[in-house]
């Protein structure tokens, strides 16, 4: 029971720190994450960390919940649902208050720089994490195929794209792309 | 709301039930990352934001610290329905999939066997890498339009430093977002 409770004093004090310093997502401080679970506290090993990692990617929600699953591992249920709120809670708290603050000013011409400023830096960053995406993701002509087809249909017809990950998901269990 | 939909007068505003289911749908769809989904739920599904009200709010909470989409949920929640409505974004994005991976993590913890999931894995990385593409031209096309002279060269550039030098990201906002500011301070009208 004390050892419960100091594996998850040490997950809600890990995450919420890691909270305040992920700028631009839970993927950012992954590095960080894996050292603490696998090298400082030997939650699990470096195998376990890596499938993990991509049962946090493939499961439908967001990237944030490797936090959940690391958690899990290392204290079950309670601490799955500690390392979470921990990861959240701080940094939701923060972009509360600045989003009330940012609402206040929102005649003043500067406000208005800083908004066109930021826009085009968001669009490049996302452009930047889809092709680090495509360049990790296709690893062969197939993958690519997916890619490419998945991307176009979602761009230039109505259709949902849960379609697209369907078939590449029965594409995947059936092995045919490489 | 931001300044450039309240002049135009979008669809009402969501209730508490709307804002949770808003945010569990894209939840649920997100295999492989939450911000395609974000996106086409919350501008194109169901019109709650314009494309560059998408866009500012998503660069707010790039440029704070934590989860992008979990920011998200609580500033769009927050907008509509204050404090409750945040709570309420958030629970609908991660309340089913914290159960989910919960069980996932359960069903590792039992058979610590992935090879047989190891084609599906790669095959959704390649389809959810495909809608990423797809989203940063959706977000580009309206921006580049408006304001090209700030928005190519500032695109291209955080592109190249993030993507091709793989610079991290706090030096890449340090340097793009104090010029493009500028940039755009300097070409207002």
């Amino acid at each position: 029971m004390k050892e419960l409770a100091a594996v998850l004093g040490a997950l809600a004090a890990q995450f919420a720190i890691l909270s305040l310093l992920a700028f631009g997502g839970a993927n950012t401080v992954v590095p960080e994450i894996h050292r603490n679970a696998v090298d400082v506290h030997h939650w699990m090993s470096d195998r376990d960390f890596a499938n993990l990692f991509a049962i946090a990617q493939a499961a439908p929600g967001p990237n944030a919940l490797i936090t959940t699953l690391v958690g899990f591992k290392a204290a079950g249920i309670a601490g799955a649902l500690v390392a979470t709120i921990a990861f959240c809670l701080p940094a939701g708290l923060l972009v509360f208050a600045v989003i009330g603050v940012w609402d206040r000013i929102q005649q003043s011409p500067w406000r208005a720089a800083v908004q066109a400023g930021l826009g085009p830096v968001t669009v490049g960053l996302v452009a930047a994490s889809a092709f680090l995406l495509t360049r990790g993701a296709d690893r062969g002509i197939g993958l690519a195929a997916i890619t490419a087809a998945t991307a176009a249909i979602a761009y230039f017809t109505r259709l949902n794209p849960l379609w697209a990950l369907g078939a590449a998901a029965v594409l995947g269990a059936l092995g045919l792309v490489h | 709301m931001s300044a450039t939909a309240s002049s135009t007068d979008p669809s009402p505003a969501p209730s508490l039930a709307q804002l949770y289911l808003g945010f569990a749908q894209i939840s649920m769809s997100a295999f492989g990352g939450a911000l395609p989904w974000a996106r086409r739920v919350l501008v194109e599904d169901r019109a709650w934001l314009e494309s560059d009200d998408f866009t500012d709010t998503l660069a707010l909470c790039q440029f704070l610290p934590g989860p992008n989409i979990i920011n998200l949920s609580i500033v769009v929640g927050s907008r509509f329905r204050g404090p409750v409505g945040a709570l309420c974004g958030f629970l609908g994005l991660m309340g089913v999939p914290v159960i989910l991976a919960i069980g996932l993590g359960a069903l590792y913890g039992r058979y610590g066997q992935l090879e047989a999931l190891r084609g599906i894995f790669a095959a959704l990385g390649a389809a959810a890498a495909g809608l990423v593409i797809t989203t940063a031209a959706k977000m580009a096309v309206p921006i580049v339009k408006r304001q090209p002279f700030v928005g190519i060269p500032v695109i291209v550039g955080g592109f190249i430093m993030a993507g091709l030098l793989r610079w991290p990201l706090p030096l890449v906002l340090v340097i793009l977002a104090p010029a493009s500011i500028i940039l755009a301070w300097r070409l207002r009208r």
